[in-house]
């Protein structure tokens, strides 16, 4: 296997750095890694990378990652200008380092957004997304046993439908793609789900409302429909789901017998 | 907490006004392009002084004043909240931005028509409110058509299009209209969430078809005017 050599353009920032003004003091930093092979994944290069930092005595660079295989959510750049890199269908952790040229200069930067404040270099807080899943993205029922399959008779194109949405992980991709940053995707997937499938039925009207509310609030910007996210979603969920959570939130906000739980009005 | 003002101006409320406030902005267009194809008609203007003549004094000149009024709000309306969305809460949310950024293509929508609603949208305001100017709060010479004192606004169009740049420009903003409904046509419908992954297909094909439209169907006037009418049998004052 030929060996690579990749030039790194790298934003690097020091922790606690912006918890206060909005204003990035960060800075990108050049790196060359040598020895690079082409079956390498994108975070292994930054691995390697990390031990040539440390046997120097300098401050590795931080990036979150966790299954490295695609499945987790946890892993998030933005390589060469696009969240989880050139390819689509895959999460950073997916990236293979075949993608690149010998030679190549890549540049690497956090996912960018206000609601997904830098901790440090490429690690972000994603706890704006927690969040919003604790305002409704769950379906409230006494705990027993548990049911019989198929006890409640779901249409197959559904139950296709809530798995395509269910199938998001919740890596922030779309909000890192979004030339508005918003989180519209995310919140959209977690809507959907449950608007297809009984169970999420009775408080289809309150969970719009509430996860849209704290959406807002956490400050991500307003969906104009570019459609960017699903481009780099690794799960391919489609804005339709945006659309659908358009309707559930004119459908809960004309007020449906479960407003009042809501707004406690 | 939780009012009716706050869902309305919400993030999904806010994209509600602008599509549906759209979506009646593009009738209006489309019955504005129509009543523009009087102006084809070979007869020096009479039919098209005759629309206009009609449009301001049907039902004792309130017909006109109430669509006015209602456009002005509906105008209002679509501007500030499309403007909030792609400007104000769009820098808000994204402090520091990216160093590059490159289009993921596939299956993304984002392109130049899109990203480019706020520079077409605020050029087709400015535009507006020249063309009114231009068109309606000037004076206009009289003419009689069957018997009936009118305003010659023919003669002010044909007059204004003789002009090259005037024409030029037009072709220019026109351009601008049809980006503007290449992007904004279908994305009225996903604002409004009447859109799936079967409908978005049609929505996007009808949205090109309507831009081709409206952009050709206006630029053609002025063109048709500067190239094809002869100004001196124009206005008719006989």
């Amino acid at each position: 296997m030929s060996e690579m050599t990749i030039h790194l353009k790298i934003w690097r920032q020091a922790r606690g750095e912006t918890k206060d003004s909005q204003k990035s003091q960060g800075r990108f930093v050049d790196y060359t890694v040598e020895k690079v092979l082409p079956e390498m994944s994108f975070l292994e290069t930054l691995d390697l990378l990390n031990e040539k930092l440390t046997r120097q005595g300098q401050q590795p660079v931080e990036f979150d990652s966790d299954c490295r295989e695609g499945i987790c959510g946890t892993c998030g750049l933005v390589i060469k200008g696009t969240a989880h890199g050139p390819n689509p269908k895959t999460t950073t952790c997916e990236v293979r380092m075949r993608h690149f040229r010998d030679g190549e200069t890549i540049t690497v930067e956090p996912f960018r957004a206000g609601p997904f404040p830098i901790l440090k270099d490429l690690v972000v807080d994603r706890t704006a997304f927690d969040r919003i899943q604790q305002q409704g993205g769950f379906v409230t029922a006494n705990v027993g046993s548990a049911p019989d399959s198929n006890a409640v008779p779901i249409p197959k194109l559904d139950a296709d439908k809530a798995m395509d949405a269910a199938s998001c992980i919740g890596c922030g991709a779309c909000v890192a793609a979004c030339p508005n940053a918003s989180a519209s995707l995310f919140v959209g997937a977690k809507i959907s789900q449950l608007s297809y499938l009984p169970q999420g039925g009775p408080e289809r009207g309150r969970r719009a409302l509430l996860m849209i509310g704290q959406m807002d609030r956490e400050g991500f910007g307003d969906c104009s429909n570019h459609g960017e996210c699903e481009a780099v979603c690794p799960k391919e969920i489609s804005i339709e789901n945006i659309a659908r959570m358009r309707r559930e939130f004119f459908k809960g906000a004309l007020g449906g017998h479960d407003r009042k739980a809501a707004t406690g009005d | 907490m939780s009012t009716f003002r706050s869902h309305v101006w919400s993030s999904v409320g806010k994209k509600m006004i602008t599509g549906s406030t759209g979506l009646m902005l593009v009738g209006f267009v489309a019955v504005h392009l129509l009543g523009n194809l009087t102006l084809f008609i070979p007869d020096r203007g009479h039919a098209f002084n005759a629309y206009a003549y009609f449009l301001e004094h049907a039902v004792h000149g309130w017909l006109i004043l109430a669509f006015e009024a209602g456009l002005l709000a509906v105008f209002g309306f679509h501007i500030v909240s499309a403007v909030t969305v792609a400007w104000t809460d769009k820098r808000k949310a994204r402090p520091v931005g990216y160093a590059l950024v490159r289009n993921a293509g596939g299956k993304s929508r984002k392109g130049l028509p899109s990203t480019s609603m706020i520079v077409t949208g605020l050029s087709l305001a400015v535009f507006v409110i020249l063309h009114v100017k231009m068109f309606k709060f000037t004076d206009h010479p009289a003419v009689v058509h069957d018997g009936k004192e009118m305003k010659d606004l023919y003669a002010v169009v044909v007059a204004a299009f003789k002009q090259p740049l005037i024409a030029g420009a037009y072709v220019a903003v026109m351009g601008m209209l049809g980006f503007h409904l290449r992007h904004g046509f279908w994305s009225a419908f996903q604002s409004l969430g009447w859109n799936n992954d079967r409908a978005i297909v049609v929505l996007e094909n009808l949205a090109r078809v309507v831009a081709v439209l409206f952009a050709v169907g206006f630029l053609a006037l002025p063109l048709y005017i500067l190239f094809f009418v002869d100004p001196s049998v124009s206005g008719g004052h006989r």
